[in-house]
């Protein structure tokens, strides 16, 4: 055990001494999540619209009244007239306005003699979020041409649903949090867990270590518990000052910071054993740079960071299952943004805990006590 | 006392034999030198010492133990300075030397004392408290050799300690550690590139080429094992084609080589064949443009047991170096 408590004091003393990889591994979560947290989280807004009235009646001039009233009400899109379809088309493509909304010349006609009135969106769709909102809003303003005035029935004859929301609005900085913290307790992982290691590796520090009599699993359980305590710390940090930037409601709470600890200190010794069951046979030092990236992608996206897992494909859906993202995800935003108890996250601790005993089992048994 | 017994080690990494079996031993309070041109097998006899290497075949014993069977104990036994500086940059000096006493399991009081005498005995009293990424080379070797005594190891090996020191450095590492040896029940095994660094300071020597022992004797055999006892080194112009047979010929001359104009003649008695020499060219007609007569060093031993082929050859990576490679 003393041998143990010799690793951690060695590793602890280099990591206060490196202040690059605590800012690096600190600051890449918090900037990635204010930038993903408000890049995609607001609406869309102030898109171009041009709209071509080649019919230019009353029941035209209503439509361009609803549009114009959208453009200075919630901003959704700016309306340009145009007076030639070509020309409106021409300047679709080169990306000048987003849609184009024709009013044909019988529109009016058609409304009067009510022969199916139709005027025509015509968006880029190579941009399907721009596209999906423009054809909500459009058929939005198209919807409430000619709506009767809506009366309260006492007896309803249909039924229908209302809609109770049991948490407060989430934005979607909010959601993103729980992804960044456990990014920053990855980066941590990697950078001073996995880069390091191999880095001291290819130094011969490792030699130095090996000539003593401390044994495979001291050596790997000192690298461990180490690598835990740096990763505890970048996640504790994202954890308060996440919570702060994102706006969590009463972030500061002993309990739920009690339990999100918890969380934080299981998932770093479980992503530290995976890193180091990676480590474990690699000498060359680019080789856990080059694993770095693809790591991150194959472990971040699936885990329901940034997008609901039961959108992904079922292959997808099989990693995610494997990903000990998904299970630190999902117990961050249990407590994060339903502020739960235990009952909803053991399944998270209980699968971080055995993949955290396997990985290290893994890792010392494929650890080599020789060169 | 044997403090190192090494019988008909062998190292083989797939089709390629490292060292092919090797046996030597080496005597307690000992400064045995291992010498031999770069891949002789050198390092990879010392990492077998270490532990760090299983050996393929034959046995090593290290204080009474054996290298494969009770590799803790050899470990307890013995202090290591590797090839590489392998010294923790961030870490100052002391905390060194602290972070290494710990993994060996020194008890707390005599860890303080061990520590302030070490750092005296290499005379980085002064900088303890520094970085080691601050100081320079030599000091860092310094600092690397305290910790292989951080708990009081029977038997030190050294693998190359003084390479890429610059003179004053070696100088100071080798005065250091005769200090060192002179004060401990200590017997040293290193290698080195440096004749004139085993001449020095090894009590015997032993020359590693191809894996195998080609000698094994202490400086002073050594060098008069080699033909002559001083070396003459001349150069000429207008020599005959048959000048180097007329060398050949002259009073105690027991072997020449030359390239050129330029020869280099063994001999039993330097100052007799000199004289000859000259007298000879003079008559012959043959004028000398330099003259050169040294003692036999250990130089020309390592050269006449190795000879002075280049050793310039591509190799396949150790089978050591293949990550996916199990090993028990």
């Amino acid at each position: 055990m003393h041998r143990t408590l010799a690793i951690i004091e060695r590793e602890m003393r280099r990591f206060r001494r490196s202040p690059m990889l605590i800012v690096m591994s600190m600051m890449m979560p918090i900037v990635q999540l204010v930038v993903l947290g408000y890049a995609f989280g607001g609406n869309v807004k102030h898109l171009k619209v041009a709209i071509v009235d080649q019919d230019h009646g009353v029941p035209a001039v209503r439509i361009r009244e609803l549009a114009g009233a959208i453009a200075t009400g919630n901003h959704t899109f700016d309306v340009i007239d145009y007076s030639d379809v070509g020309v409106a088309l021409a300047d679709l493509r080169n990306g000048v306005v987003n849609g184009v909304l024709t009013i044909p010349p019988d529109y009016s006609r058609r409304v009067i003699t009510r022969q199916e009135p139709t005027v025509a969106l015509i968006s880029d769709n190579t941009d399907s979020f721009v596209s999906a909102t423009l054809s909500a809003t459009m058929a939005q303003v198209v919807g409430s041409l000619g709506q009767p005035v809506k009366t309260t029935i006492r007896t309803p004859s249909q039924p229908s649903l209302q809609l109770v929301e049991v948490y407060p609005y989430v934005p979607y900085i909010q959601y993103l949090l729980p992804g960044s913290i456990t990014m920053s307790i990855f980066m941590m992982v990697m950078i001073g867990g996995g880069i390091i290691f191999i880095d001291d590796k290819a130094r011969g520090l490792h030699e130095g270590y090996l000539v003593t009599p401390i044994t495979k699993f001291e050596l790997i359980a000192g690298f461990n518990i180490s690598g835990t305590i740096r990763a505890v710390i970048a996640g504790a940090f994202l954890m308060v000052i996440g919570s702060l930037i994102a706006g969590v409601p009463n972030p500061l709470d002993p309990m739920r910071m009690m339990r999100l600890l918890l969380v934080i200190t299981v998932t770093a010794f479980a992503l530290i054993s995976m890193m180091f069951l990676i480590m474990v046979r690699i000498s060359d030092p680019l080789l856990p740079r080059a694993v770095f990236g693809v790591l991150n992608t194959v472990l971040y996206f699936p885990s329901g960071a940034v997008y609901p897992q039961q959108g992904f494909p079922k292959w997808m859906q099989v990693i995610a299952a494997a990903d000990p993202f998904t299970y630190a995800v999902h117990a961050f935003k249990s407590l994060l943004l339903k502020n739960t108890g235990f009952e909803a996250i053991a399944f998270d601790l209980g699968f971080l805990v055995v993949f955290s005993v396997v990985s290290m089992g893994a890792a010392t048994m494929l650890f080599r006590r020789t060169l | 006392m044997v403090a190192i017994d090494v019988r008909n080690i062998v190292k083989r990494f797939g089709d390629f034999t490292a060292v092919k079996g090797i046996s030597f031993q080496v005597a307690s309070g000992e400064i045995f030198g291992l010498l031999g041109p770069n891949g002789a097998g050198k390092s990879t006899l010392i990492r077998m010492l270490t532990t760090l290497l299983p050996p393929s075949e034959g046995t090593a014993l290290i204080n009474g133990f054996d290298v494969a069977r009770q590799a803790d104990d050899v470990r307890k036994a013995i202090g290591v300075i590797p090839q590489a500086m392998t010294s923790d940059l961030e870490l100052s000096v002391e905390e060194n030397l602290l972070i290494f006493a710990k993994l060996y399991g020194v008890p707390r009081d005599r860890r303080k004392r061990l520590i302030t005498e070490l750092l005296e005995a290499v005379e980085l009293t002064e900088w303890r408290d520094k970085q080691v990424r601050n100081l320079s080379g030599g000091m860092r070797r310094r600092v690397e050799i305290a910790r292989g005594l951080v708990h009081e190891p029977k038997v030190f090996f050294l693998d190359e300690p003084t390479t890429g020191l610059d003179p004053v450095s070696r100088v100071h590492v080798w005065e250091m550690l005769q200090r060192i040896k002179s004060e401990r029940d200590l017997t040293v095994l290193i290698t080195t590139h440096y004749m004139d660094e085993a001449d020095k300071l090894c009590d015997r020597i032993a020359i590693v080429d191809h894996g195998q022992l080609m000698a094994l004797d202490s400086p002073m055999k050594l060098k008069a094992s080699v033909p002559g006892k001083n070396v003459l080194e001349a150069s000429f112009s207008s020599a005959p084609a048959d000048w180097i047979e007329v060398l050949r010929r002259l009073p105690d001359v027991e072997e020449v080589t030359g390239h050129d104009h330029v020869f280099r003649l063994a001999t039993g008695n330097g100052p007799a064949t000199t004289m000859a020499m000259l007298q000879t060219a003079a008559q012959m007609q043959v004028s000398v443009d330099s003259l050169a007569v040294q003692s036999t060093t250990l130089d020309d031993v390592f050269v006449h047991y190795t000879g002075r082929a280049l050793r310039d050859t591509l190799q396949a990576p150790a089978p050591q170096d293949n990550p996916f490679m199990i090993r028990r």
